[in-house]
């Protein structure tokens, strides 16, 4: 039987670590609200940033001068995975998620016989690829010192990843993020930027709206606006990614405090009960005692 | 024909004006040019460049870099990248958005380094234009 003091120490103890959950769930909360409000500010642009590079996009398809970014490379030998995870940990499976996720997808491509290169963003996905796929990791953004996800740092990953596809490193590019679906769920997702896929509404996106004038001239325009869509891409993909964290964040350690709750009683009944005992064992002492005289 | 349209000037991070507007200025790359209600439609780019919207009789001006503008009959969208009403444009911000301009320009490719160079002396312009060195 363990003895009452252990008991005790173990109650307080679980007693802080359900105090510290707590708080960190509520900070979870709070944080959850402005990630989320800042992806809902951000939709309206990537929304209408898609929309015409969609509808540019089907104009221009097929011609030869249709800019590399659109078109491809015309090989799809060396695919750049851009795996996006959480600076922290102490949010449930959100990272080993989006790792699986980006994991299976670079044995599916090494299988096939294509090279990967992965660009990790956040420092979790990094400890975890680095353990089987470290010979494919050719970059690292770190973003524990940025506080708030701002189209700074998104401009500055999309820069990257342009001038290593204007360099010629890669001919696919895939970004693998956790798309918000509600505090409860996070779709892991993998998207590809590089070359421009073309949404499904695409085409009724330009039978049903009006002709537009170019200037300057389409292609041109499309030039200038693809870096800028994979940024924005990028961008949506970190906000979507910074929401889905403190939701998970949050759901986990509402788990946790729960838990440490079932486990403050249980304990606490085990303590009363080892209590008991030895007041029992106390009082037979003394009984036998007096009827022993 | 209606005499005001929508307006929207978004940025990537959130919308910065919603309005009914019934003249839009605009910094296109290829000039300025004005977008009153029943405007063909157009897309055009923008340069770094002053917008001015002109709603209700007043109008508001925005530093504007980056981006493009989508014109219908029925409204004006501007996507900027960068975008700040001209009372919050400071010379320190100027002085920021040059130094990056000139930055990429000076790191820029040979193939693009005329266009970078335009967008740095377009930045220069539009300071000079605000008031502002």
């Amino acid at each position: 039987m363990a003895n009452l003091k252990d008991l005790k120490n173990r109650i307080s103890s679980v007693k802080s670590t359900r105090k510290i959950t707590k708080a960190m769930q509520m900070v979870a909360a709070a944080k959850l609200r402005r990630a989320q409000e800042a992806a809902e500010a951000a939709r309206p642009y990537a929304a209408r940033m898609g929309a015409v590079v969609d509808s540019l996009a089907a104009s221009v398809a097929g011609s030869e001068s249709a800019p590399r970014l659109l078109a491809g490379t015309g090989s799809d030998n060396v695919h750049l995975l851009v795996v996006m995870t959480a600076e922290r940990g102490l949010c449930g499976g959100f990272n080993s998620s989006i790792v699986k996720l980006a994991r299976i997808h670079a044995q599916d491509l090494l299988a096939a016989g294509k090279t990967v290169k992965i660009l990790t963003v956040g420092k979790k996905g990094r400890e975890q690829l680095r353990r089987d796929l470290a010979d494919h990791m050719v970059a690292h953004v770190d973003l524990s010192e940025v506080k708030r996800i701002g189209y700074e740092n998104a401009r500055g990953i999309a820069q990257d990843v342009l001038a290593r596809f204007d360099a010629g490193e890669y001919d696919v590019a895939t970004l693998f993020f956790n798309r918000f679906e509600s505090v409860i769920s996070q779709i892991p997702t993998a998207q590809q930027v590089i070359p421009a896929k073309p949404s499904d509404n695409a085409a009724e996106a330009t039978d049903g709206g009006a002709v537009y004038d170019y200037e300057p001239s389409e292609e041109q325009i499309l030039a200038d606006l693809l870096p800028r869509s994979v940024a924005t891409q990028i961008f949506t993909a970190l906000l979507e990614n910074s929401a889905s964290e403190q939701g998970a964040r949050m759901s986990a350690m509402d788990n946790a405090t729960r838990n440490a709750g079932d486990m403050i009683d249980r304990l606490s009944i085990e303590y009363n009960r080892s209590r008991q005992a030895a007041i029992t064992t106390e009082l037979i002492e003394i009984i036998s005692g007096a009827e022993a005289l | 024909m209606a005499d005001t349209m929508q307006f929207d000037l978004v940025s990537p991070e959130r919308m910065l004006l919603s309005t009914q507007a019934s003249e839009v200025q605009i910094p296109g790359a290829e000039g300025e040019m004005t977008a009153m209600p029943g405007h063909s439609p157009t897309i055009t780019t923008l340069r770094p460049g002053v917008l001015k919207v002109t709603s209700g009789g007043q109008t508001t001006e925005f530093a504007v870099t980056g981006g493009f503008a989508e014109v219908a009959p029925e409204g004006v969208t501007i996507m900027a990248e960068r975008a700040l009403p001209r009372a919050e444009m400071t010379s320190e911000v100027l002085k920021d958005w040059v130094a990056e301009a000139r930055k990429s320009h000076e790191e820029a490719h040979p193939t693009v380094a005329d266009d970078a160079a335009k967008l740095l002396s377009d930045m220069v312009a539009m300071g000079g234009h605000i008031g502002l060195d």
